[in-house]
C-alpha cells in the first residue's frame, strides 16, 4: 500500500527510489540539483506549498510553545486525520476535512474551562478524550470506505506528492490570513500568554484572545496537515519555535530564528525525500529534532562552561 | 487485518459472540488491559501527565514497528520502546514529571522514526504484512491467539496489581508533593516507577485499541470516575470498573454490527460515558478538591 503510494507516485514523475538515481542524481551542487528538481512542476509545487506551511506553523507554534499548549495544539492537529478521512468519504476534498475539524477541535477545546493547576487534570482528559473519540471516528471511516486504505499512512504521515496550483493558492490565502490576524492581535496575545493575570487587569480580553488563537492554532495546522501528515503537523508546530526559543530570549529575534528553522527543515525534508524511498515526515522530523538537540546541548554547555555573554 | 477476519466471521445473534474463540481471547485480553489503562490512567489524570500518556502512546507505534521491520516480536519493542521512553520523559523533568516542550519534541520525532520504519518494513520485507501500519495505530483485538490473549492478561494482572500496591503513596505524592516528600515518601522514585508502568500500559493497551486510540482508554473512564466522586479510592475503583465496561460494550457493540471496528465500539462507548459524566458532574454544582484520607 504505502509502497505503492511512494512508488507509484514517484515513478510516475519519472523518478526511482534510493540516493543519486533521481533523474540526473544528486550532484553536490545545490544550484543544480534544485533546479533539476523544479523541472517537476509537482516538486515547484511541494517547495512553495511547504514554504508557505512552514511560515504559517512556526509563527503559530511559537506562540504555542510560549503558551505552553502543546497538548492542546497537538490535539488540534490530530483530529485533521478523521476530517480528511471524513471528507474523502463524502466525495469531498480533504482540505476542506481538515479545515473543519481542525477549526471544530479548537472551538471545543477554548470551551473548556482554563483555570489554574486543579483544572489542568480535568482540561487534558477532556482532550485526550476528544482526540482519542475523533481518532477513532477517522479509523471508522476508513473502515467504512476501503478505497481510502492505501491512502491512511498518507493521510496521516504525509506526502508532498501530487499538490495542485489550487491549494498552493488556497495554502496561500490561509497562510496570509493567519498571519494578517496575527499581526493585529499579536502584542496583546503576547503579553496574555506571557502573564495572563496581569494582562486581563489591565484590561486585555484573555479568554477571548485564547479562543482566537486556537482557532488560528487549528487553521495552521490543517494546513500544514497536507504535507506532513496530521500526526507530524505537530512537530513543525513545536520543534522550531523550541528550539527558537532556546536560542534567543528575544520575542522578535526568536520569532524569525522559528520560521528560519522550519523553512529550512521544509526544504531539507523535501530534498532528501526527493532522493530517497522514505516519506517526507520523517526527515522533516528528524532535521527539526536534530536541530533542536543541538541547540540545547550548545545553550547547556555554555552555561556549563559559565560564559553566558 | 484481524478485524477483517473477525468481521466476515461474526454470526448474527448475541449469545453467539462468546462461543467464537477469538471473541473469547479479546474478552479475556480486552478485560485485563481495560482494568489496568482504568487504573494507570486515573494516576495519569490526578497527576495532569496526561500528556506524557499521550507521548508514550505514539512511541508504541514506532517500537512496535521498529521490532517488525528488525524482525523481532512486536511486544518486544512496544515494551522496549515505551519503558525506555517513559524513562527518558522522567529525567528530562523534574521530579519524574516531563515539561510538556521536551516531550513534544521528543514524541514528535520518535513517531517520525516509526514512519521511516513503516517504510523501511513494508519495503524491504517481503513476508511483511501490509496492514501491520494500520493495525498497530488502530489495533486489532479480534485478532489475538489463545497464548496472546493470555499473555496480555497476564501482564496487565501485573501491572494492576503493581499499582494496587503503590497506589497509597502515590496517591499522597501526587496530591501534596511537598508535604509527600517532607514526611518522607520518595517522590521522585515513585514519579519513576508510575511512568515505567504508564509505559507498560500503553504498551500491553497498544494491542487491544491500537497506540493512537489507546489514549482515550487512558483518559476517559479515569476523567469520567473523577467526576462523579470526589474520593480516591472509590474514584480508582471506578476508573477501573467503567474502563472495562466500555470494553465490553464496545466488543459487543462491534461485535453486533459488523463494520465498525472493535476499537471504534470502545471509544465510543468511552466517550458517551465521559460526557455523561460530565452532565452529571456540571449539574452537580461546583465540585470540591480531593478528600484525602490520607495518614503516613
Amino acid at each position: 500500500m504505502l509502497t505503492a503510494d511512494v512508488y507509484g507516485a514517484a515513478g510516475a514523475a519519472g523518478l526511482s527510489a534510493g540516493w543519486s538515481v533521481g533523474p540526473g542524481g544528486w550532484s553536490w551542487n545545490l544550484l543544480t540539483d534544485l533546479r533539476q528538481m523544479w523541472a517537476f512542476p509537482f516538486m515547484v509545487n511541494a517547495f512553495r506549498a511547504g514554504t508557505l506551511i512552514a511560515v504559517g506553523a512556526a509563527v503559530m507554534g511559537w506562540f504555542m510553545v510560549l503558551r505552553r499548549q502543546s497538548f492542546a495544539g497537538h490535539t488540534v492537529a490530530t483530529v485533521g486525520f478523521p476530517g480528511a478521512a471524513g471528507a474523502a468519504l463524502l466525495g469531498v476534498g480533504a482540505v476542506y476535512g481538515y479545515f473543519t475539524f481542525c477549526v471544530a477541535a479548537a472551538l471545543v477545546i477554548a470551551a473548556l474551562p482554563r483555570a489554574g493547576r486543579a483544572a489542568g487534570g480535568h482540561e487534558s482528559a477532556v482532550t485526550g478524550t476528544v482526540q482519542a473519540f475523533l481518532l477513532a471516528c477517522g479509523f471508522l471511516f476508513t473502515t467504512l470506505y476501503k478505497g481510502l486504505l492505501g491512502g491512511v499512512t498518507s493521510l496521516l504521515f504525509g506526502s508532498f506528492l501530487g499538490i495542485t496550483t489550487a491549494q498552493v493558492w488556497l495554502l496561500f490565502a490561509v497562510t496570509a490570513a493567519v498571519l494578517a490576524v496575527l499581526a493585529v492581535i499579536g502584542r496583546p496575545l503576547l503579553f496574555a500568554s506571557v502573564d495572563p493575570d496581569v494582562a486581563a487587569g489591565r484590561g486585555v480580553p484573555v479568554r477571548l484572545l485564547s479562543t482566537a488563537f486556537l482557532v488560528l492554532l487549528g487553521a495552521a495546522a490543517a494546513e500544514a496537515s497536507q504535507i506532513t501528515g496530521s500526526l507530524l503537523v505537530f512537530a513543525l508546530l513545536v520543534m522550531p519555535a523550541a528550539t527558537a526559543q532556546i536560542l534567543s530570549a528575544r520575542p522578535a529575534v526568536s520569532l524569525a530564528l522559528s520560521v528560519a528553522i522550519a523553512v529550512a527543515v521544509t526544504w531539507l525534508g523535501l530534498i532528501t525525500a526527493y532522493y530517497s524511498p522514505y516519506p517526507i515526515g520523517f526527515y522533516v522530523t528528524t532535521f527539526a529534532f536534530a536541530g533542536y538537540v543541538v541547540a540545547y546541548v550548545m545553550t547547556r554547555s555554555v552555561r556549563f562552561a559559565g560564559g553566558r555573554t | 487485518m484481524g478485524t477483517s477476519a473477525g468481521q466476515v466471521i461474526a454470526a448474527p445473534g448475541w449469545a453467539g459472540a462468546l462461543t467464537h474463540p477469538y471473541f473469547q481471547h479479546a474478552l479475556l485480553a480486552g478485560t485485563a488491559i481495560a482494568a489496568a489503562s482504568g487504573l494507570v490512567g486515573y494516576f495519569l489524570v490526578l497527576r495532569a501527565q496526561v500528556f506524557t500518556g499521550d507521548a508514550l502512546s505514539h512511541v508504541s507505534f514506532t517500537g512496535a514497528l521498529a521490532a517488525l521491520a528488525l524482525g523481532y516480536d512486536l511486544r518486544l519493542g512496544l515494551f522496549a520502546a515505551t519503558i525506555a521512553v517513559a524513562l527518558l520523559l522522567g529525567t528530562l523533568g523534574r521530579g519524574g514529571r516531563a515539561d510538556d516542550v521536551a516531550i513534544g519534541s521528543v514524541f514528535s520525532w520518535i513517531l517520525g522514526l516509526g514512519v521511516f520504519f513503516l517504510t523501511l518494513y513494508t519495503t524491504s520485507r517481503s513476508a511483511g504484512n501490509g496492514g501491520a501500519g494500520v493495525n498497530v495505530l488502530f489495533g486489532s483485538v479480534f485478532g489475538l491467539s489463545a497464548g496472546q490473549a493470555l499473555t496480555a492478561a497476564l501482564v496487565a494482572a501485573g501491572i494492576c496489581a503493581a499499582v494496587v500496591a503503590i497506589a497509597r503513596p502515590l496517591l499522597f505524592a501526587s496530591v501534596d508533593e511537598a508535604v509527600a516528600a517532607a514526611r518522607g515518601v520518595p517522590v521522585r522514585l515513585l514519579g519513576f516507577v508510575f511512568l515505567v508502568l504508564v509505559g507498560a500500559c500503553a504498551a500491553e493497551a497498544t494491542q487491544a485499541v491500537g497506540s493512537l486510540l489507546l489514549l482515550g482508554m487512558l483518559a476517559a473512564p479515569a476523567g469520567a470516575a473523577q467526576r462523579l466522586t470526589d474520593r480516591p479510592y472509590r474514584a480508582l475503583a471506578l476508573s477501573a470498573g467503567l474502563a472495562v465496561a466500555e470494553m465490553w460494550a464496545g466488543l459487543g457493540l462491534s461485535y453486533a454490527v459488523p463494520g465498525v471496528p472493535p476499537s471504534f465500539g470502545v471509544m465510543a462507548a468511552a466517550t458517551a460515558v465521559y460526557g455523561a459524566a460530565y452532565a452529571l458532574g456540571a449539574r452537580g454544582g461546583a465540585r470540591g478538591s480531593l478528600r484525602l484520607p490520607l495518614t503516613p
